[in-house]
Parts: C-alpha cells; structure tokens; sequence
C-alpha cells in the first residue's frame, strides 16, 4: 500500500478561472524523500497544501479525484489527527511563527500543547529539538524579534517537536546562510534515516540531488515529469521547462557533448569527483 | 558622487553592538555583494546606508552628506531600500498603488509618475499584478513588487536584501538582468545574498562579513578561494569551486566553461 496517494487530483480555488492542480496521479512510499521542483507559480505548495489538509477544508474550491494518507481518504481525516500525522513547514518563517509567544521556548511548545501532549514531555521534546537545532542560546528570546535565519530555524524546530511521521517542508532555508542550510539538511537527512516520509520543495538543486530519492517537476499544475533524481537531472532540457539544473550534471552533458563522458551521469559533487578522480588514473595507467 | 562608510560602529539602544569599524566605500554605478553568516551584522549594515540606523561612533556619506543631518524620508529618496520580508513593507490595498505611494509629496506630473511606475513593472516583470491586492500574490513576486517601489524612484543606491530568498531560475535571471539595466543607468546596486552562484555570476566586488565586522573586501574569485574568509563567515565556494578544489585544480575556478576547459586539457 501507499503511504500517499493522489488519484486523478485537480484542484481549483475559490473564483479562480483555471485549474491549480491538474490530473494528477501519484504514490509516494514511506521513508523516502520526495524533492518537489519547478517554477514558482507553478503549483508546488498548492500541492503541499494539499497533502496537508488545507485544501479544501481551509480553502475552499474544488478538488476532485481522491488523495488518500495511509489508507484513509483526506476528506475523512480529523483534523487534528492528521495534524499528529503531517507536519507543515511554511514557505516564509515570519508567516509560522505565532506571533503570541513570548519566547522561542513557548513557540516551540505551542505545537505540542494543541495537540494535548503531557507537560513534562512537552518540555522533554522543546529540550532535545533545540540542541538538535542548534538554538539553544536563543530559547529565552521573543521569537517575534529574531533575524530571518534564526526565525526559521525556530520554525523548524516547532514541527520536528511533533514528531510527525510525515514532513511536509516548504523552502527551509530560504533565510539561511550556506553553513545554516547545511545543518537543516543534516537534519533532513537524520528525519530520513528515522524513517519519516519527506516531501521538500526547495529551489537551491544541488541539495535536492544530494539529498531527494526522487523528484517531481510541476509546471502549470501539472506533474510533467517524476523519477529517480538521478534520471530526472540527466535531461538537461528540464532548463526550458523553467526547472534549475544542477551545475555538476550541466557539466556531465559538457563534458558527454566533449566526446569525453564521465562512465556514469554525475548529479552531485561527490559523483563527480569520483569520475573524474577515476579517469585521472585511468589515464595514468595507460 | 559615492556612499561612504567611515569607520562605523553601531550599537542598539539597549547597549548591543551590531557592527564594529566597517569601512568601505562604493561608486556610483558599483555593484557589490555582502555576504556571511546569519547574525553578522549584513542587514544592520545597510540600514546604516539608508539612515534608518544612525553610527554611533563615525560617519556615512551619501553624495557628501553626512546621514546624521537628514532625515529617513530625505536619503531615502536617493539610497533605495529593500527590505529582507516584503511583507514589512508593503501597506497599500493594491501592487499599483504600492508603487505609487512614494510619489505622494513628488513635484513630478502625474503623466512622468505613470511612465516611471510603467517601467519599473515592466523591469520587475509585475505587469500582469498590478490591480491585484499585494497579500493574494506569491511571496516571490511580492518581493519584486517592493524592488519596483524603488526602481520607480529612481534612486541612485539601491539596496537589496536577500533578493534570491524563494526565487526560482526565472527570478533569478529578472535579477540579473534587472541589475545589469541600473548598472548601464549608473546606479549602484549592494545585495545582500546567501546565494553564492548569484554573486559568482553577477559580482566582482564581495564584502564578506563575521561577528560584526568586515573581514574581506575584494574580488569574487580571492573570496571565494580564500578558506579562511569562507569558514570565518559561514559561506561556501559555489560548487563547481568545491569541486575545482576536491580534484586538486589550484586555478581558482568558479565557473563550469573554467572547470571544463582544466578537464578537457587532462
């Protein structure tokens, strides 16, 4: 069985003229994760919203065709049940953050109190969620006064508390300066390899070829491509469909069209170093 | 005609020093980048460009005049700022309107005020926006509707603040070229980025930033070849420079016809 399914999927919101999701069929396995690119405006946190639970219980419009979560029709969820099941990290942080907690400690613990978690546990996940994030030092500041990095992290840190078996995460480190979105893809990598099912639209492609065991490309709503991250970055046409290539596969196709290809399609940085390490020998030997 | 920074130093009311000795200046028709970590200071910085923050110990130059002697609303109309969230700054009930509220005390004639307006949506690619209500519109496009607000004003200093955050290649490439426009006009633009392929494609002069102060001020290629400078302020070589260095290529590489011509010739 899916862990996520989408059947036939359209959407439409509330006065819109046009479809924002279209015909869209899809099954998502559990423990994978799932990298959701394409231009913006394009349909991906439609999408995201989707798989939530907002659309169309919060939104309204028209959704036909059927989006199942473990088995269960989405339109028959309570929910706070998919609340505990799914959770949601917003595109821009000073959207997530409530605006109602004093310090970044509460805020992460808002979450939890919803959800009528145990006082003590609640303190418990606050505690072992901040180290992981590495935000510590800020958990006595007003959440409301934090810089754009900081925001985001504490926006972070609130949903992996609710330890969720689904993450749906959009954008995370919009905000954040190279070293800082590392670390959140670390800690992607950790809910990964604890076995959560991750979706993640992010724009900066060389950490979703790392990182993504497959990757879904929405253009105009509609899913026009899907596959193995690998075979999705080989097609470097995706850069017409307005989709960013990352610069190691941009090289790949150079160095294929050079009559000199790598012996496998490199997509990441370590790929590459690996190839062209091994023809640097190949070379030496002969 | 250029903003100068002397020896700044800021702190907040509430005693908390925010930037230390930053010393710099950048030319009409300059265009820089300011990179590092979270919390070095970058936003404080260019706050002091546009007088929203006064230097507590030193001075800034705007053409000459010294920031301390006017007021916001005066260098704004010459150093353009462009906040981090747009949604601190948007207020008005359309995307049309936002534009055209900075006109309101303008001498300018109303004819002179739409064709700027017309322009700077044309630049910014907001066209098909301008009637809509700016919260119904995604936050990508809003953040180009508040870089309208100041190409419509024809500001000679144009700050951006994280520009690239949430922007797909389409944006990026309307920034770019959008940057390339201003600079032909002469006006200087200083972005603020943790988007190290943007400032590798679009900048010769980078100002790196740690712990409140200035650490390096110099081309593209020495900073990003520098390890010390990239550890000290958290940033990274665009990767085809990590994957220059993995291989052994001392070249200083930063771009992919670079690293494939240092490939093609092994």
């Amino acid at each position: 069985m899916s862990y996520i399914e989408l059947k036939n999927v359209s959407y439409r919101y509330p006065l819109a003229e046009a479809d924002a999701l279209k015909n869209i069929n899809y099954a998502f396995e559990e423990g994978k994760l799932y990298g959701i690119i394409g231009e913006n405006g394009g349909g991906k946190t439609t999408f995201c919203d989707l798989i939530k639970g907002l659309i169309p219980s919060f939104y309204g419009g028209d959704l036909t065709g059927e989006v199942f979560i473990k088995g269960k029709e989405i339109r028959e969820w309570e929910s706070s049940a998919l609340a505990s099941t799914i959770g949601y990290i917003f595109q821009n942080p000073f959207t997530q953050i409530s605006g109602i907690k004093e310090t970044v400690f509460e805020e992460i613990a808002l979450g939890l109190e919803n959800l009528g978690v145990e006082r003590e546990e609640i303190i418990d996940r606050v505690i072992n969620v901040v180290k992981q994030l590495k935000i510590e030092h800020l958990v006595k500041n007003n959440p409301n006064k934090l810089s754009g990095g900081q925001r985001q992290r504490v926006a972070f840190a609130s949903i992996i508390a609710m330890e969720t078996d689904i993450l749906v995460i959009d954008e995370p480190t919009s905000q954040l300066d190279p070293k800082g979105t590392s670390d959140i893809f670390e800690i992607i990598h950790l809910l990964k390899e604890q076995g959560k099912t991750i979706l993640l639209v992010e724009h900066k492609i060389d950490l979703i070829a790392e990182y993504a065991d497959e990757v879904l490309v929405i253009k105009q709503g509609e899913l026009i491509t899907n596959g193995k991250t690998s075979d999705v970055f080989s097609d470097v046409n995706l850069l017409n469909e307005g989709v960013n290539i990352p610069q190691i596969a941009l090289l790949s196709n150079d160095m294929k069209e050079q009559g000199k290809p790598f012996d496998t399609f490199a997509i990441t940085r370590s790929q590459a170093r690996e190839q062209i390490l091994k023809k640097g020998s190949e070379k030496i030997c002969h | 005609m250029s903003l100068e920074v002397k020896d700044v130093s800021f702190a907040y009311p509430n005693g908390y020093v925010a930037n230390e000795n930053l010393h710099f200046t950048i030319e009409k028709g300059e265009r820089v980048a300011i990179v590092g970590q979270n919390g070095a200071g970058k936003t404080t910085a260019v706050k002091l460009l546009n007088g929203l923050h006064k230097p507590t110990k030193g001075d800034v130059l705007v053409d000459g005049t010294n920031t301390k002697d006017k007021t916001v609303a005066q260098i704004s109309q010459y150093v353009g700022y462009v906040f981090q969230n747009p949604d601190d700054q948007i207020f008005n009930n359309t995307v049309k309107a936002e534009l055209e509220y900075s006109f309101k005390h303008s001498k300018l004639t109303d004819e002179e005020i739409n064709k700027r307006v017309e322009r700077a949506a044309e630049l910014t690619g907001i066209q098909q926006y301008m009637d809509m209500k700016p919260f119904d519109i995604p936050y990508s496009i809003r953040k180009f509707v508040t870089i309208a607000v100041f190409v419509a004003l024809d500001t000679p200093y144009l700050i951006l603040d994280e520009p690239t955050a949430g922007q797909d290649i389409n944006g990026i490439n309307r920034l770019a070229e959008l940057m390339n426009i201003l600079q032909g006009e002469g006006r200087s633009v200083i972005t603020i980025t943790h988007d190290m392929e943007f400032v590798a494609d679009n900048f010769s002069r980078v100002i790196a930033m740690a712990n409140k102060r200035i650490i390096a001020d110099d081309s593209a290629r020495n900073i990003f070849w520098n390890n010390d400078i990239v550890a000290e302020s958290n940033i990274s070589k665009p990767q085809i420079g990590e994957l220059a260095e993995d291989i052994g290529s001392d070249n200083k590489i930063l771009f992919r016809h670079e690293l494939l011509e240092y490939l093609t010739r092994l």
